[in-house]
């Protein structure tokens, strides 16, 4: 009997770590944001449409809102921005831009020509604001709550599925089902 | 032999000219104290480009590398100290970003892992020493009279 216990408690052990891993296996190669549980960085950059306007992260207190960082020179950001629009006109939350290290005239001229999904955008040309938000490579959309918090991030296009499996259910919760 | 020999000067021109325009090409920076300027190098060899993640912010071309190395000379400008350089970027990308991984409680078991087994192993060991021990000790008893009947 205690013969086999030691064995036994290896193969456990083992498939544990390994079904941790397979667990964990579609997060690999995207690198987990620090900034998640954390406050969003605040900023204060000039607006990409209202040139007179300023686009403060403390106005967007007290309410969901998702911000995308994009440029005209991203490949991507041109495959997810259907998807913004819809979430544009989906409506439940506001869709905040990070124009990154970009040109002001290109970025107006791709908002005209595949339409503008955002409440506002910021224009970011140092990029240093894209820093603090730990940003490594656009298109990145973060969810933010009605404190301030970051809840997710998403690297790469917005897609679909990401937008009803872990945006919404993190914004509006499903009544618990009672049987 | 003087235009051989020219040839031969003109090609070392150009490789040791090409050489050095591809080192600065990647990072030109000067910082104005030479013991600033050597932990600007130190600091900027061990952390990570996010973008070509095997390069260092140092050896990397890309446009962000260059962000973060502008971030680590305003910061050491600013007078931070190297730990306080290392803490600023890891709140922003993670300790990903660090070459040198920092001990924490979440990778402890990553730095535990090698002492763990070693002991045991040790321990193993030494219980198959020792019950082979006892088996030597029995067998080198005498053996007794048959006592069987």
């Amino acid at each position: 009997m205690n013969r086999f216990l030691l064995p036994l408690g290896i193969f456990v052990l083992l498939a544990a770590v390994l079904a941790i891993g397979i667990r964990h296996a579609p997060e690999k190669g995207v690198i987990a944001s620090p900034l998640i549980g954390k406050p969003a960085p605040s900023f204060a950059l000039p607006s990409l449409t209202d040139p007179a306007r300023v686009v403060r992260s403390e106005e967007l207190r007290g309410h969901w809102y998702l911000f995308n960082v994009w440029g005209t020179w991203c490949v991507e950001c041109r495959a997810e921005h259907d998807m913004l629009l819809q979430v544009g006109k989906a409506g439940v939350l506001p869709l905040i831009g990070l124009d990154w290290k970009d040109d002001d005239a290109q970025a107006l001229a791709w908002l005209a020509q595949l339409g503008n999904p955002y409440q506002a955008v910021a224009v970011d040309r140092s990029g240093r604001v894209a820093i603090d938000w730990g940003v490594y490579g656009a298109p990145e959309t973060f969810l933010v709550n009605p404190q301030g918090v970051v809840v997710y991030k998403h690297v790469g296009a917005l897609t679909r599925e990401t937008w009803t499996r872990e945006i919404l259910p993190r914004v509006a919760p499903l009544p618990a089902t009672r049987s | 032999m003087t235009g051989r020999a020219a040839l031969v000067a003109l090609l070392t021109g150009c490789v040791a000219f090409g050489v050095t325009s591809l080192c600065r090409a990647v990072d030109p920076t000067q910082l104005p104290d030479p013991a600033l300027q050597a932990r600007y190098v130190a600091l900027t060899h061990e952390l990570r480009c996010m973008q070509c993640q095997n390069e260092s912010l140092a050896d990397s071309p890309v446009d962000l590398a260059a962000d973060l190395r502008h971030q680590v000379r305003d910061l050491l400008l600013a007078g931070k100290s190297d730990a306080e350089v290392r803490s600023w970027m890891a709140a922003r990308y993670g300790d990903f970003i660090l070459f040198r991984p920092r001990y924490s409680l979440r990778n402890a078991w990553l730095w535990g892992a090698p002492v763990a087994l070693l002991l045991v192993g040790a321990l193993v060991s030494w219980r198959v020493v020792r019950s082979r021990t006892t088996l030597l000790a029995a067998d080198s008893e005498p053996v007794e009279e048959d006592t069987r009947s």
